[in-house]
């Protein structure tokens, strides 16, 4: 049960991780040059999560993606999936909720690199893409492990959004922290401080790993 | 030829700014652009590299369009095939010196890369990391990755501006070197009369988003109408008075020298203005 938990759990965050980052990036770099009038509106939104409770989210998660909504019944219909009370669920609800921890350092790295690299490359010949990945990119590497780090964590630390959409099904969508809150109800004291003292240790080592190589980074880079 | 004829403008805080470019330049040839700050010249070459767009007009290069406003052709900076030196250099800092160099390439070609880091002084810094350069060497860097493309047209922005007498000297060296050996047409930016002197067979001069007037570098001058045999570019340091004339210091490249000046010269004189010496008719000495 605790290993079935924990895997669970990390394969969640591992997955959200990789599918910020993948849509992260482009938004990043679209809200940092963008000089349409709506970029606030855009930058609003994005940060809603970090002021949101959690439960506000969940909540508009469970109505809009709900069997009898529209995007729900769409995607049960044609995908045979359902996205509430499923693992899908939890996915798109950590995605949602993770957002501004992904998308923030991202664009306050690429904002904080002189123009010049970016016009550089460009008078050079190199694509948009060439540059992203060849300049842009390598040169942000503490902004990208910062938000590669707090997405991760944050989706491990996670509660509400999942509770909310989850459910709490063994081997579904329950994960350590929600077990966490049934071991204690359950008067479990020794399980639930199994689950605590992970998450603890895990999350102080990930934090150490970020603060150490930045430092190390800043070295390279000033 | 390059052939320029655009305008553009720019909304400032305040006020609006109106450039206005046109002029021909000579392929193959290094001309300056000479003027104050704020006067457009870091505009106009922005607008020939495609960084910013004119509003309207034509910039043709050897004969091939890179901007048209009637035709619709706006050829991205990517296909313009221009070299640019930014005037913060620009450099990958998570490049070496010779990384930086490679990635400006289309084709791979080692030796070309070998043969500028030799002119420019490099070789031995080629693996080094920008951060660890010093000023000089991250602009020699910056010009050497500007031409390993073999661009069309070479952009400096007011490349030597931020560099000691002794580097600026040597950096004028590694231009005129690079001009003579790749005959690549050059536009560079400059403060200095002297530097204009020593490079440029043209100079373009700016005022106020348009162009004053251009020609040989002599027209930098007023009422160079004199035909010296004799001429260099100096700066007035120190004016003296000595009895009823005037002893004036100037600074000639990096020597001192001192003229006599009468009381109605003075008034147009002041401190720190970069003015023409010139002698006629006498002749001088050469000491071997």
């Amino acid at each position: 049960m605790f290993f079935e938990t924990m895997l669970l759990t990390f394969k969640l965050a591992i997955t959200t991780t990789i599918i910020l980052f993948i849509i992260g990036v482009p938004i990043a770099l679209w809200i940092s040059t963008t000089k349409l009038k709506i970029k606030p509106i855009i930058e609003t939104i994005v940060s809603m999560p970090l002021v949101l409770p959690p439960t506000v989210i969940g909540f508009y998660l469970l109505i809009f993606l709900g069997p009898n909504s529209a995007i729900g019944g769409f995607v049960e219909t044609y995908f045979d999936t359902r996205l509430v009370l499923s693992y899908e669920g939890i996915l798109i609800g950590s995605v949602i909720f993770s957002f501004p921890f992904m998308i923030h350092p991202l664009q306050s790295g690429l904002q904080s690199l002189p123009k010049s690299l970016v016009e550089a490359s460009y008078t050079l010949g190199k694509s948009k893409f060439q540059t992203l990945l060849h300049v842009q990119l390598p040169n942000i590497r503490s902004s990208l492990l910062t938000g590669l780090v707090l997405t991760f964590a944050h989706t491990v630390g996670e509660f509400g959004v999942v509770l909310m959409i989850g459910g709490n099904i063994p081997g579904q969508t329950r994960v350590a922290s929600l077990a966490i809150y049934d071991e204690v109800e359950g008067l479990n004291y020794d399980v639930a401080n199994q689950y605590a003292l992970t998450l603890f240790a895990i999350s102080f080592f990930v934090l150490l790993i970020v603060y150490s190589v930045n430092k190390k980074y800043s070295g390279v880079l000033r | 030829m390059i052939e320029i004829d655009i305008q553009k403008s720019f909304k400032n805080q305040n006020e609006r700014i109106n450039f206005n470019f046109k002029t021909s330049i000579e392929q193959g040839s290094l001309s300056a652009l000479f003027g104050k700050s704020g006067s457009g010249k870091t505009t106009l070459l922005r607008l020939l590299s495609g960084l910013e767009t004119p509003d309207c007009g034509q910039i043709s290069v050897a004969g091939k369009i890179w901007f048209d406003s009637n035709k619709k052709i706006n050829l991205s900076p990517q296909k313009r095939d221009v070299g640019f030196v930014f005037q913060d250099y620009a450099l990958f800092p998570n490049m070496s010196v010779i990384e930086n160099l490679r990635f400006a390439q289309n084709e791979k070609n080692e030796d070309f890369l070998e043969e500028i880091l030799e002119i420019v002084e490099l070789k031995e810094f080629k693996n080094k990391m920008p951060a660890s350069l010093s000023g000089g060497q991250k602009q020699r860097t910056a010009l050497a990755r500007a031409v390993a493309r073999k661009p069309k047209l070479l952009l400096l922005d007011e490349a030597l501006s931020a560099l000691d007498n002794t580097m600026r000297k040597n950096l004028q060296d590694n231009i005129e070197k690079i001009h003579k050996r790749f005959n690549m047409t050059t536009l560079m930016i400059s403060h200095d009369i002297a530097e204009v002197y020593k490079l440029a067979s043209k100079v373009i001069m700016i005022d106020n988003g348009a162009i004053l007037k251009e020609g040989n570098p002599d027209i930098l001058f007023e009422s160079s109408k004199i035909s010296g045999k004799f001429k260099f570019s100096a700066k007035i340091l120190k004016i003296q008075k000595a009895d009823t004339i005037y002893i004036v210091t100037l600074l000639i490249g990096d020597n001192l020298t001192k003229v006599v000046a009468t009381q109605s010269e003075i008034e147009k004189m002041n401190i720190g203005d970069v003015v023409l010496v010139a002698s006629k008719a006498f002749n001088p000495i050469i000491i071997t």
